[in-house]
């Protein structure tokens, strides 16, 4: 369907680069941009005076012209068309002899052409302007100027750490705390659980818990709990939020 | 050349876009306005009576430094740099409307061409040589669309008044055009 997308070039921006030969008559209408550019160069074909236009005649040739558009695209063509046939039908109306209050229907016909035909003009002065620059190249050719990249920055140890020691001296007596790492005992957790569980068959979290244990000492037996049930030595159970966790044995593991 | 000269020289090579008079004479607190005309004037010689591959012009509003036409196709064939892509008919027509009459509204553009322009303003406006500029009077206050400083470097103009005043186009219009 090439013959319908070279329609299309109407509407695009860009130009179509390939100047392949027109194929077919739908090809060689696309090179009109619109009616009044259909319009003037049937006028210019005919050799006809623009004030005095045999409206019959052209309003023929242009339907013959359109007769092959795509629907869509044509809309603006038939829009003139009917145009043309209303002019041509009222330049039918009889006049009185001598009326000189007679206005020529084709008078806004002829005024938007010449307007039309000034546009062109325009465009002829734009298009030897666009090819001349297009003709040179700057050092680049970009839609939009970039920010300038931000300049690297010069910086020293020495001015890092005369910046540290500045801010020591200010800050009186900082202090300065040592972090030290203490590590949970998981293993050590689970063989208490064990013997718990070893003495017992159930049991509570509160009975694995003293009362003021370390936070450390509570999350190596939560782990430990975790990582038996993982295991399946023992069920947890929770029966609602909040409440005391119970602790069963697991049959299975009892049995092996 | 002149120091000045060489400065022009130097900071219209490092910008890739045409540098308005009133940024140069701000590389040189001392340098005045006849003096940074001078100093064009005598960088342009240098291009021009030595012989150079590049010169310099005057378009958009600023100045710049571009390749001679006369090399474009090496460089086009080398593939060093590619031309910026032709309008079409219909966006140059637009284009044209748009650059005599702004403000302009849609409606006026479809008059005068007689055929729908909104996919064309979309595409102008999207490649920033257009832009809207004022809405209008009328019903639902149409959007009134104007050039930009873009469509002036591209089509290599110094101002709007470059272009050939309307009364100076061989059809006169009888209509009265409200030009710039």
């Amino acid at each position: 369907m090439a013959e319908v997308s070279e329609i299309d070039v109407g509407t695009d921006v860009v130009a179509a680069s390939g100047d392949a030969p027109p194929a077919s008559f739908v090809v060689e209408l696309t090179e009109f941009s619109g009616p009044l550019d259909l319009l003037l160069s049937l006028i210019r074909e005919e050799q006809v005076d623009i004030y005095d236009i045999p409206i019959a005649r052209v309003a023929e040739q242009f339907l013959a012209r359109i007769r092959t558009l795509q629907l869509n695209e044509a809309a603006d063509y038939l829009e003139m068309a009917a145009r043309l046939l209303r002019i041509k039908a009222q330049m039918l109306l009889p006049r009185a002899e001598g009326d000189e209050a007679w206005d020529d229907p084709r008078a806004e016909l002829v005024r938007r052409l010449l307007e039309y035909q000034q546009m062109r003009e325009v465009v002829d002065v734009l298009e030897r302007a666009g090819e001349d620059r297009r003709s040179r190249f700057a050092r680049a050719w970009l839609p939009q100027a970039p920010a300038p990249p931000e300049s690297p920055l010069a910086l020293s140890l020495g001015e890092l750490l005369a910046a540290v020691d500045r801010i020591l001296r200010v800050a009186k007596d900082p202090a300065i705390h040592d972090v030290v790492p203490r590590s949970l005992d998981v293993p050590g957790a689970i063989t208490v659980i064990r013997a718990l569980l070893s003495l017992r068959a159930h049991a509570r979290w509160t009975d694995l818990i003293e009362p003021g244990a370390e936070p450390w000492q509570v999350l190596s037996t939560l782990l430990g709990l975790l990582e038996m049930a993982k295991l399946g030595e023992c069920r947890v159970l929770q029966p609602t939020p909040f409440a005391n966790v119970e602790i069963t044995r697991d049959a299975a593991s009892e049995a092996a | 050349m002149t120091p000045l000269a060489k400065l022009l020289e130097a900071a219209l090579f490092a910008s890739a876009r045409p540098i308005p008079a009133e940024e140069l004479l701000a590389l040189d607190p001392d340098a005045s306005k006849a003096g940074l005309a001078a100093a064009l004037d005598e960088l342009r010689e240098h291009y021009d009576v030595d012989g150079h591959g590049v010169e310099l012009l005057e378009i958009g509003g600023g100045w710049q430094i571009l390749t001679r036409a006369e090399y474009t196709e090496a460089i086009e064939r080398a593939q060093l740099a590619t031309r910026p892509q032709r309008l079409s008919a219909a966006a140059l027509e637009t284009l044209a409307l748009i650059a005599y009459r702004q403000p302009i509204g849609r409606a006026e553009i479809e008059e005068i061409r007689g055929v729908s322009v909104g996919s064309v303003l979309k595409s102008l406006h999207e490649r920033g040589l257009i832009d809207v500029i004022g809405r209008g009077e009328g019903l639902g206050r149409p959007l009134l669309y104007g050039t930009t400083p873009i469509f002036l470097e591209y089509f290599a103009l110094r101002h709007l008044d470059e272009l050939p005043r309307s009364d100076e186009l061989a059809v006169a219009l009888r209509a009265e055009p409200r030009t710039l």
